[in-house]
């Protein structure tokens, strides 16, 4: 209750300053609107439905390309964590992919796949799948030997141990990169769909770049808010349960 | 003298084994055609203080490593990889924190084809019980004690019913008196379930505490060197004066080697 009280208190008085900021009459209302314009937008486009679908574009292409970054990236991970030669190779392309910025993968994207969604889930993807990469490798790579080994007296082998014995021992590493996968994919995909229109589909970058266009800042500011909002939302529901689990059984971040 | 009667009696057999390993720069050699044979049933302990090379012939019984030279054998069978009925209880805790109490005792039970479900259930209630500790069934490894951890390792080990178990100084990080209270209950286990097995450990008294023939191993290389037969009456006190002299008279022996070893590498 306290902490509620605190959290919306903190986020009124935010409102509260831009609010007196509008008002002082110092920057143009085409600017900087008052709360109740962006406020408004978003209830309009809540109503007519522009906003709803522009999220569901964004979000089926996010989480096609998420899930399709983790099936590539944690075995190749698991892969990369067995063997000197995966390292040596194949870890540091994905160190260097990693270190890329995700949005310098839209120009190649558009030219191989055209104004497609194709083109969009190959950003997504490469977005998401080195980060995957390195933390399961890094996870499986610093996890006991002693458990492998007492995996194998007790007869667990080959992929019976990989799934039930590195893979979990290895999770606190790996909710951690799926986290900044999920971080980078959302990035990436924010700016292809800034930078590129598709017919398919209308996604919230490209709300953005039209408020831009047509100089409406109550949307632009409007669609910043949805799409932070969407990324707190998909925090508390994708990560929130994985990191408790691994917090409750490792008796890790208690305080 | 390997005779294939001999061979056949003993459950777990060592013959001439040699282990080195081997780093960019040198060769060393950890074991040095070690010979071991242990009957069904036998309780042996092997002292040796640390870089003797117990560990690693303890790794070598359970299959989890190759000689260089020489074979183990269960049964007559030779030992070329890791094998349910060889279990190995390890130094510290090997427990999996991702599972909670019960599903680490399960662990080894869900990879036994033949039980059914209920009877993996079962049996993994019974080990807890005969450890004390149905009541944590349900908890995570993190919020157990170091005593507690160890007998959950001990359960784990013993439930999926291995004919020879192979403990690592399991009770090395423990306190004395969690350590004392744990002696007592591996004795009772034994008697109630005649296990064969091989403990390693540096602590001597311990040995003597625990088993039916001590043997004491030298370092670089490691070589088995002598054979103590303990006949105490059983249950043992770690605390008796009968024990205490007997483990007195295997350190003075262990000290001689361990002097002469010195001298060799000087």
């Amino acid at each position: 209750m306290k902490r509620a009280l605190v959290i919306v208190g903190f986020f009124a008085v935010l409102v509260a300053i831009w609010q007196a900021a509008t008002m002082s009459g110092r920057w143009s209302p085409v600017l900087l609107p008052p709360p109740i314009a962006v406020a408004d937008y978003l209830w309009e486009s809540l109503r007519d439905g522009t906003l709803i679908d522009a999220a569901l574009v964004t979000l089926r292409r996010l989480l096609i390309g998420y899930a399709i970054g983790i099936v590539i990236g944690l075995p190749l991970g698991l892969a990369v964590s067995t063997s000197q030669y995966l390292e040596d190779t194949v870890g540091a392309l994905a160190l260097g992919l990693q270190t890329l910025p995700s949005v310098c993968w839209v120009p190649l994207a558009l030219l191989w796949f055209g104004q497609t969604e194709a083109a969009m889930l190959f950003v997504v993807v490469m977005g998401t799948v080195w980060s995957v990469v390195l933390a399961t490798s890094a996870g499986a790579r610093t996890i006991p030997p002693i458990y492998a080994r007492a995996a194998r007296t007790m007869g667990s082998e080959g992929l019976d141990k990989w799934t039930r014995v590195i893979l979990p021992a290895s999770l606190p590493f790996v909710v951690s990169g799926m986290k900044q996968g999920w971080a980078f994919a959302w990035r990436s995909l924010m700016a292809a769909e800034i930078f590129v229109t598709i017919l398919t589909g209308f996604g919230l970058g490209h709300l953005l770049q039209y408020g831009r266009e047509l100089s409406a800042m109550d949307q632009v500011i409007g669609v910043m808010v949805a799409i932070v909002l969407i990324g707190l939302i998909a925090d508390k529901l994708l990560f929130s349960p994985w990191e408790r689990f691994v917090h409750r059984r490792w008796g890790t971040g208690l305080i | 003298m390997i005779g294939g009667k001999d061979t056949a009696q003993d459950k777990l057999v060592v013959e001439g084994v040699s282990k080195w390993f081997r780093t960019p720069r040198a060769s060393v050699q950890a074991l040095d055609a070690m010979n071991l044979r242990v009957a069904e049933g036998e309780f042996v302990c092997l002292v040796g203080p640390s870089g003797c090379g117990k560990t690693t012939l303890l790794d070598i019984m359970a299959g989890l490593t190759r000689p260089d030279e020489g074979r183990v054998l269960t049964d007559g069978q030779l030992v070329e990889g890791p094998g349910r009925h060889r279990l190995v209880m390890f130094q510290e805790s090997a427990l999996f924190p991702w599972l909670t109490v019960f599903g680490n005792v399960m662990f080894g039970l869900n990879r036994k084809p033949e039980l059914s479900k209920a009877e993996r259930r079962d049996i993994a209630e019974s080990h807890l019980r005969l450890v004390g500790l149905e009541k944590f069934r349900k908890s995570f490894v993190h919020e157990l004690s170091g005593g507690m951890k160890q007998r959950v390792a001990l359960a784990r080990s013993l439930a999926p019913d291995p004919q020879v178990l192979l403990m690592d100084e399991p009770f090395g990080a423990l306190d004395a008196i969690t350590r004392e209270q744990l002696y007592q209950d591996l004795q009772q286990i034994c008697r109630e379930r005649k296990k064969t097995i091989v403990f390693v450990t540096h602590n001597v008294r311990e040995a003597v505490c625990l088993g039916d023939r001590v043997f004491i191993l030298s370092p670089s290389p490691g070589r088995i060197r002598e054979e103590f037969r303990i006949t105490l009456p059983r249950p043992r006190d770690i605390n008796s004066p009968e024990l205490a002299a007997i483990a007195q008279r295997i350190t003075q022996a262990l000290k001689v080697y361990l002097v002469a070893a010195r001298d060799a590498a000087a």
